[in-house]
């Protein structure tokens, strides 16, 4: 099913010199501001993205320090998003530290209750994210915004601290490993499928210090929403961003907020496509993955390198069954369950929780129609929110509870102290549903 | 001389991800200090016990490949800081973490997998001990009977080192950028 070329290449940057130069690459070159020591390159940010867990500390240093400033509030967004409306006084207090910072600093991009939605899918749907621009958030699943041809890095609060105060963040550049996927997709298999499948294949660490290259006629025909599952998985195998390459599809999401800046769409396309790799670009790893010899997968498990076909699992009982999140909590994935659940019910089993990952998400899906066949089929809809993607509210687990999920960690506990998930696709999940055991999506379709 | 040292926790497992040295569910928590109590809760490994004496004790933590893998969060080198702990010896870690790490002045060290079987071999020791000295870039390995010692040499990037020996990036880049 799978050929994996290593090349080891085992020249200096200085043979590179005359070679083309991957997406990351060009990124790196056009915004280097320093390189203080050998081997680090700080950055001019084009975007910094903040959310209330990580940020309010960095917000207290910088007062502490009296550096409560910002590089430029045009270029910070921010949003409450893990945990919304605030369900104690602890969370309340996080929530509020970051809107009275986005109001004392004029941070108009502030989205609060009512507005708000899951990060990763919120900040793309708003136009935020362009080609060549680099990305980071005080959050390791960053790298989804990579889909649009930007190098986008979950960092730390200290580098997000300094990100927002100066506009800039310190990298080891990292090399490029390209994922050449080709073909077309089986009936049942997603995007989900490809990258679960991919992450089974290096590892959790098999792409550290790497940024992961999608590449192949399957990514060329995919959705915006489908390149965000890809690239928001990348952390999982340990890369630093998923990068797909701008192209037709990219400029056609962005359009409602580009066309003032370009004539056309073709003009649009001509410029982002100067930040798509070489032909000739140099790549430490390039792994073929043939889509029509791939089959809907799931997790078991605690590490989400640990994968196997959902047929090799079909007796495994569950819980709970989660749709959302950023990885898979999108307008398509909602589509894609609601198809399977349509006219059918959740097994007695179980118990189904839907957060639509934005409130235009949410509405969109009320107006098909889709939001009905969920409350229809059993499931509590929830407002837009991580929720119980990491254990925070609406649909933790108990101890010994098992969660078919939608989203992109299965680490023990994750979702609940004692609690075990299985990450699936949208359509995996929804045939769960339906039978209260881990079941095989392409049955129902 | 920048150093760190002390009494040993060993965690002989690969993949130890940041929610397992402190659940999400602990983010709501404003001050590192609070942290304190649950370093490494939900970390499952035969004979550990994240409340027991050798947790209490440790200066220094010796894992395996991956270390820290998973979430963003600072809280996870802010979790071992207020729990004493400021450097981790492994044989490979995630990237955030290993910034975080430095960002913070504690130190992320690597070293091969043939140097940490040798140093794992030692798990048992009641007082296996270490000391780390960031500019020699050496660890020296005390075993039982305190005569033992054995040292290794580790290398740190001129950035990461120079994070250490600074205290941290926040002051560094307000002066430089
Ligand atoms: S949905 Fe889950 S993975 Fe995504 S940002 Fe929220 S907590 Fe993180």
């Amino acid at each position: 099913m799978f050929l994996l070329h290593l090349f080891d290449l085992n020249i200096g940057k200085e043979g590179l010199y005359n070679m083309g130069k991957t997406t990351a690459e060009k990124i790196f070159a056009t915004h280097l501001v320093d390189e203080p020591f050998s081997g680090t390159k700080v950055l001019k940010l084009d975007v910094v993205l903040c959310h209330e867990i990580t940020t309010p500390i960095a917000i207290d240093d910088l007062i502490v320090r009296g550096k409560d400033r910002v590089f430029d509030a045009s270029r910070i967004k921010a949003v409450i998003d893990h945990v919304t409306p605030s369900k104690d006084s602890k969370t309340a207090t996080q929530a509020k530290i970051l809107r009275d910072w986005a109001r004392r600093q004029g941070i108009k991009d502030f989205f609060d209750v009512g507005a708000n939605g899951v990060c990763h899918a919120l900040f793309p749907e708003k136009g935020f994210i362009r080609p060549g621009n680099t990305v980071i958030m005080g959050d390791s699943h960053t790298c989804t915004h990579g889909a649009f041809g930007a190098f986008a890095a979950g960092v730390g609060t200290t580098d997000l601290e300094v990100g927002i105060l100066k506009g800039v963040c310190a990298f080891r550049e990292p090399r490029s490993i390209r994922v050449n996927v080709n073909g077309q997709l089986p009936k049942g298999v997603y995007a989900k499928d490809v990258v679960l499948t991919l992450i089974g294949m290096i590892g959790v660490n098999g792409a550290t210090d790497r940024v992961i290259e999608f590449r192949g006629s399957t990514i060329d025909t995919m959705t915006m929403e489908s390149r965000m599952t890809l690239c928001n998985m990348s952390i999982e195998a340990g890369g630093t961003s998923g990068i797909c390459m701008p192209d037709m599809t990219t400029v056609e999401y962005l359009w409602p907020f580009i066309q003032g800046e370009f004539a056309t769409k073709e003009a649009a396309l001509a410029d982002y496509q100067q930040w798509c790799s070489d032909d000739d670009a140099a790549y430490e790893q390039t792994i073929e993955i043939d889509a029509a010899g791939l089959v809907p997968v799931a997790t078991f498990n605690f590490k989400p390198d640990q994968v196997k076909a959902v047929t090799e699992f079909t007796d495994n009982r569950v819980d709970q069954i989660y749709l959302g999140s950023c990885t898979n909590g999108r307008l398509e994935d909602l589509r894609i369950a609601a198809q399977i659940l349509k006219g059918r019910k959740l097994a007695e089993n179980v118990r189904g929780i839907l957060s639509p990952a934005t409130p235009k998400i949410y509405r969109d899906a009320m107006k098909e129609g889709l939001i009905d066949i969920f409350l229809d089929a059993g499931f509590c809809v929830t407002n837009s929110t991580c929720g119980a993607c990491l254990g925070m509210s609406n649909g933790v687990l108990a101890d010994g509870e098992v969660c078919a999920s939608t989203t992109n960690r299965n680490f023990n506990g994750r979702m609940g102290k004692g609690g075990m998930v299985h990450l699936m696709s949208p359509a995996t999940a929804a045939a769960t549903a339906i039978e209260g055991k881990i079941a095989d999506p392409r049955n129902y379709l | 001389m920048k150093t760190f040292g002390g009494p040993v926790l060993f965690l002989d497992r690969d993949d130890i991800n940041t929610d397992e040295i402190i659940p999400a569910k602990y983010l709501t928590e404003i001050t590192k200090q609070d942290l304190k109590p649950y370093i490494l809760e939900d970390l499952k490994l035969n004979g550990f016990d994240p409340k027991g004496p050798k947790t209490k004790n440790a200066r220094v933590i010796v894992s395996r490949a991956n270390f820290g893998c998973g979430s963003s969060r600072e809280h996870a080198p802010w979790v071992f800081e207020v729990n004493d702990i400021t450097a981790v010896v492994a044989e490979s870690f995630a990237r955030i973490f290993r910034q975080n790490m430095f960002n913070c002045g504690m130190a992320a060290i690597e070293l091969p997998k043939a140097d940490l079987d040798l140093i794992f071999s030692h798990a048992q020791d009641a007082d296996a001990s270490m000391n780390i000295d960031i500019e020699a870039q050496t660890l020296t390995m005390t075993m039982t009977g305190g005569g033992k010692q054995k040292t290794f040499n580790f290398e740190l990037s001129p950035f990461d080192k120079a994070l250490v020996l600074a205290g941290g990036w926040v002051d560094y880049a307000d002066t430089k950028y």
